[in-house]
């Protein structure tokens, strides 16, 4: 009985080809979407993992510094004391690679990094003298590592994190300009500590215990959460795909399945055999989905590597790993997305009693009132996104309110066209214009979720378009503020600085010196800069709050100004005071720092050199005539033997900042466009799926003296209104996202706000996409129809032949 | 003559290769006239509706309806004539379902720039739809969706009505009322009615009858009509 039923069921797709390709592709195209988010999320997440690990953190205590940084002298005073410490030197070069010095002699075995056994034997020497360095094979593969560092050997460790470079303590000091700096010291678990900590030392050491650092997957999370965000939405709009597929078989068979019921078949045989033919095909569409999301995170990942390694610092690699996490996760999506979509189906089937019609108009009777509860559900979501917009904090209340907003909207679709149409209607004179609405709106049920599918994309395009492009206008113009200076300089030594800067200070307008620090600033590692009273900072700087005498103030060491992102966590209102090393300053402004994760104060530069006396000034920012730049930047090269990286100009800086700029949301643009190109196969494969539901509606149009080819012309204008109504409804919603996503999840994120700012000309660019979209999308079926032969009309008709 | 159909010919493609349905049937329909149409289950009936209808093309033959030769137009002619000369009822009553019962009565009538609002209304009086009017077809029982389509084929005041199987769908009493009707209507419209049907019955009500078979038409009682 199982075999034949099944062959019975089966034989629906033998028939209607497309229709199975169409379910194998919405599904396929909603994993792959889904598993090639997913997959860049894990391969990320392991890059994380590797850098907590690395040196022990997850196993070793740490002393760091407390009050003023930390330096070897230190390491030896506690050594001395019977300590037993390891130091370390961690930073990174202008390049972004991340040196981690160590002192393999008293590092702790517990600290014994994969790699480094190699070098008790014969490699020591090669390290301890600095040109033995280790690093992770994806990293020495960048030819740009090797090109930078012609003088060390280099050696594969296959567990340090990418972009980081293990060396011994000296070199990283070389290679960071930190002479004499430690950031932190390892304590060795294995020898007990001798007694407190020395008088001398103890008020600037605080003792860390171990635990994996976590710090990156925290900074990161939000971008994460942003890219499963549109993991889900892009899984959704596919989704809408294979619904519209299932249900289109469903009620195709509504006949067989009678007809199987009738002969004796039992309903929950007949569910379990549908749900055995979902399950594989949801399987074998999961598999090609998981081989196209591998395809999709491969071509995305660097992109992402780039973005992740711009904004947060974090070095993930640029290739991508199959690991079975997310193939796992894929899979179980497919199927689960499936199960969903065909639910309402069984749940049907187990309950058709064996006589009910197989008239599929049933369908559509209730098509108003399906409407009429969708909308009342998509109000309900509405009024909760205004709840947690209202009452919520954090970044999940961000995407609750995200999430209320798109799926409400979306469930409010239908019947907003609904009114929409019908009032095309009532305004509409002749017989041909009022049939063209009212037919319009009773393709509405069958269309709603290709057209709900197309209100996501269009609405989650615009948004996001809104939103980088408030960003990019925003970060320009912060740009412009905040590097005001022509030239920034940075010296290897102290004594080097010292020396350009008196053989600088005659030839520029003024040479200003840029002291730097480390330290904790309100629970958070932060970092603290000195600045000179110059117009270049009265003029400029992008201070979004400030006290009237905010400059005076910090000349005279009597405030601090600090980023927004500062002001936020730590909620520094102006006048709040902040603690710093030396003691707390007041608040005295807050200023714009798009793109840095971290807290960040400015003090002004006597205060900074009273507040951290051994941090010596190696960076400059020189102020000059635009047009004599090029010839400075020569003389000096002929001057001081000074490596590319020493010096920036301005336009170097910015054209960097902008490249990580575009990068970081070309991985948000491609998401963008394929779910934009998956709503437009949404409203193709409804379409073509209910063109011969269609015929017998249009068959006595025809038959009463409408040509083919102006019913086709008709269609294709019906779907064009469609789209229509449909993107002029995604504009509202989209600047609504880009409100939310600007106001609310940025500041969440990252932690700063950016003023929107709306962009019509992107509008009209992305109206004629959706309008290409739904024009694709509507052609073929308008095509066929134009072309049918007179003979499938008249089946309409025809009770014989 | 409203219609005359002489020696046409056609044929389908199928699995066992040509069918040909129709060999040389010939027949003619005044004004005025009704005729009933005859025949087994695949004998041709609908095809031949189908040909006068200029809903599909002969192989071979001609038919000339209200004084146009179909064979000589393409599709745009062939749609034009049937708009404003044919009114078309079917076994299925095929409305259109996005439009209100109203709005189908008056369909083809505002297609064709013929709606006349007080023959339409004395066609929904004299067809009981008064009450019926802003239902959506899916709202209408079968017979009063039939008494809609059949008000939408008079509404034209077409030179022929063409009739395939009208009361097919319908109980016996209902297809006995909704047939009185129609007579009683393509009487006032001065129409010519041709009509498939499979009832003796109901085939005896009409002024003619004809029988096909073997592709050609017969009188009932083997001569040529």
């Amino acid at each position: 009985m199982i075999r034949a039923c099944l062959a019975a069921l089966l034989s629906h797709w033998r028939r209607h080809p497309l229709q199975l390709a169409t379910l194998v592709i919405g599904l396929a195209i909603a994993t792959g979407l889904w598993s090639g988010v997913q997959a860049i999320n894990a391969e990320a997440r392991a890059a994380y993992d590797r850098a907590a690990t690395v040196l022990g953190q997850d196993r070793l205590d740490r002393l760091v510094p407390e009050g003023r940084p930390l330096t070897v002298g230190d390491f030896v005073a506690l050594r001395r004391a019977g300590w037993a410490v390891s130091p370390v030197l961690e930073g990174r070069t202008g390049t972004g690679l991340r040196i981690l010095g160590i002192e393999p002699l008293t590092l702790p075995k517990a600290a014994a990094t994969p790699g480094l056994p190699g070098l008790a034997s014969g490699d020591l020497r090669g390290f301890l003298a600095g040109t033995l360095a280790l690093a992770a094979p994806e990293t020495l593969a960048r030819a740009e590592i090797a090109g930078n560092l012609p003088s060390l050997t280099l050696r594969p460790a296959a567990d340090l994190p990418p972009m980081t470079l293990l060396v011994d303590i000296g070199l990283a000091e070389r290679l960071l300009s930190r002479p004499g700096a430690v950031t932190a010291l390892l304590v060795d678990p294995a020898q007990p500590a001798p007694g407190p900590l020395p008088p001398g030392l103890a008020p600037f050491l605080a003792r860390q215990a171990a635990k994996a650092d976590d710090g990156l997957a925290r900074l990161t999370e939000s971008f994460h959460l942003n890219l499963t965000a549109f993991g889900v939405l892009a899984f959704a709009v596919g989704i809408f795909i294979v619904h519209s597929a299932i249900g289109l078989a469903f009620e195709q068979r509504r006949g067989v399945m009678r007809t199987l019921r009738a002969l004796g078949v039992p309903a929950r045989t007949l569910a379990a055999l549908v749900l055995a033919e979902l399950l594989g095909l949801a399987l074998v569409s999961g598999l090609i989905g998981i081989a196209l999301g591998y395809a999709l995170a491969a071509a995305l990942l660097p992109d992402v590597a780039a973005t992740l390694g711009g904004l947060y610092g974090a070095a993930v690699p640029g290739e991508l790993g199959l690991r079975p996490g997310w193939i796992g996760a894929g899979l179980g999506m497919a199927v689960a997305g499936t199960l969903a979509a065909g639910a309402q189906g069984i749940w049907q089937l187990v309950r058709l009693p064996p006589l009910a019609t197989a008239d599929p108009q049933a369908w559509s009777v209730s098509a108003g009132r399906t409407r009429r509860m969708q909308a009342r559900a998509g109000l309900v979501l509405l009024a909760a996104a205004g709840a947690a917009l209202a009452f919520g904090s954090g970044l999940w209340a961000g995407f609750a309110v995200l999430s209320g907003l798109l799926l409400g909207a979306a469930l409010v679709l239908p019947a907003a066209l609904a009114a929409g149409l019908g009032a095309g209607r009532a305004q509409a004179q002749g017989v041909l214009a009022q049939w063209f609405w009212a037919d319009a709106r009773h393709q509405l049920p069958g269309l709603s979720l290709a057209l709900m599918a197309l209100l996501l994309a269009l609405a989650a395009n615009v948004g996001v378009g809104t939103m980088v492009a408030s960003f990019r206008s925003t970060f320009t113009g912060w740009l412009d503020q905040r590097l005001a200076s022509e030239l920034y300089l940075t010296a290897a030594t102290p004594a080097e600085a010292a020396a350009i800067r008196a053989w600088a200070t005659p030839r520029v307008t003024a040479v200003l010196p840029i002291a730097w620090a480390e330290t904790p600033l309100a629970g958070q590692p932060g970092e603290v800069f000195g600045v000179a009273d110059h117009a270049t900072y009265r003029d400029h700087w992008p201070l979004l709050s400030a006290l009237p005498d905010v400059w005076d103030r910090l000349a005279q060491g009597r405030a601090v100004v600090v980023n927004e992102q500062l002001a936020r966590r730590a909620g520094l209102e102006l006048g709040a005071s902040l603690d710093l090393p030396g003691g707390p300053l007041p608040v005295a402004g807050v200023y714009s720092d798009y793109g840095n994760p971290a807290p960040q104060a400015i003090l002004g530069v006597a205060s900074f050199t009273a507040r951290f006396p051994d941090v010596e000034v190696t960076r400059f920012a020189l102020r000059l005539p635009p047009a004599g730049v090029d010839r400075f930047v020569a003389d000096l090269g002929r001057a001081f033997d000074l490596p590319d990286e020493a010096v920036i100009d301005q336009a170097g800086i910015k054209a960097f900042s902008l490249r990580v700029f575009e990068r970081t949301f070309a991985v948000t643009g491609a998401l963008n466009l394929l779910t934009l190109a998956v709503a437009s196969v949404a409203l193709l494969t409804s379409l073509l799926t209910l063109a011969d539901r269609r015929l017998p509606q249009l068959a006595p149009g025809w038959a009463m003296g409408i040509s083919q080819a102006r019913l086709a012309r008709m269609e294709l204008a019906r779907t064009l209104v469609l789209a229509l109504l449909t993107a002029m409804l995604a504009l509202p919603l989209g600047l609504a996202l880009a409100w939310v996503l600007l106001a609310v999840v940025n500041v969440e994120a990252f932690g700063w706000r950016l003023p929107m700012q709306v962009f019509p000309g992107d509008w009209l660019r992305l109206f004629a996409a959706a309008m290409a979209a739904a024009l694709v999308a509507g052609l073929l079926p308008a095509v066929r129809l134009m072309r049918r032969q007179p003979a499938d009309l008249l089946r309409v008709f025809a009770n014989e032949r | 003559m409203v219609v005359e159909v002489s020696e046409v010919w056609k044929s389908y493609p199928s699995a066992e290769g040509r069918v040909t349905v129709l060999s040389g049937a010939s027949l003619g329909l005044g004004a005025g006239q009704s005729l009933a149409l005859t025949g087994e289950s695949g004998s041709g009936k609908s095809t031949l509706l189908h040909l006068i209808g200029g809903l599909d093309s002969m192989d071979a033959g001609e038919i000339v309806l209200a004084g146009t030769r179909l064979g000589g137009l393409g599709d745009a002619g062939r749609a034009a004539l049937r708009r404003g000369t044919v009114g078309l009822v079917f076994q299925q009553f095929n409305l259109i379902p996005s439009l209100d019962a109203g709005a189908n009565l008056a369909f083809q009538a505002r297609l064709a720039g013929r709606h006349d609002p007080d023959w339409c209304a004395r066609l929904a009086q004299a067809m009981g739809l008064q009450g019926l009017l802003s239902r959506m077809p899916d709202q209408l029982s079968g017979g009063q969706q039939q008494r809609i389509a059949i008000g939408r084929a008079l509404a034209v005041r077409p030179a022929l009505i063409l009739a395939d199987e009208p009361t097919g769908n319908l109980d016996e009493a209902t297809g006995d009322a909704v047939l009185s009707l129609m007579l009683d209507l393509v009487a006032q419209a001065g129409s010519a009615l041709l009509m498939v049907t499979h009832s003796g019955r109901l085939a005896a009500r009409l002024d003619r009858r004809v029988h096909l078979q073997g592709g050609k038409l017969a009188k009932p009682d083997g001569l040529a009509p």
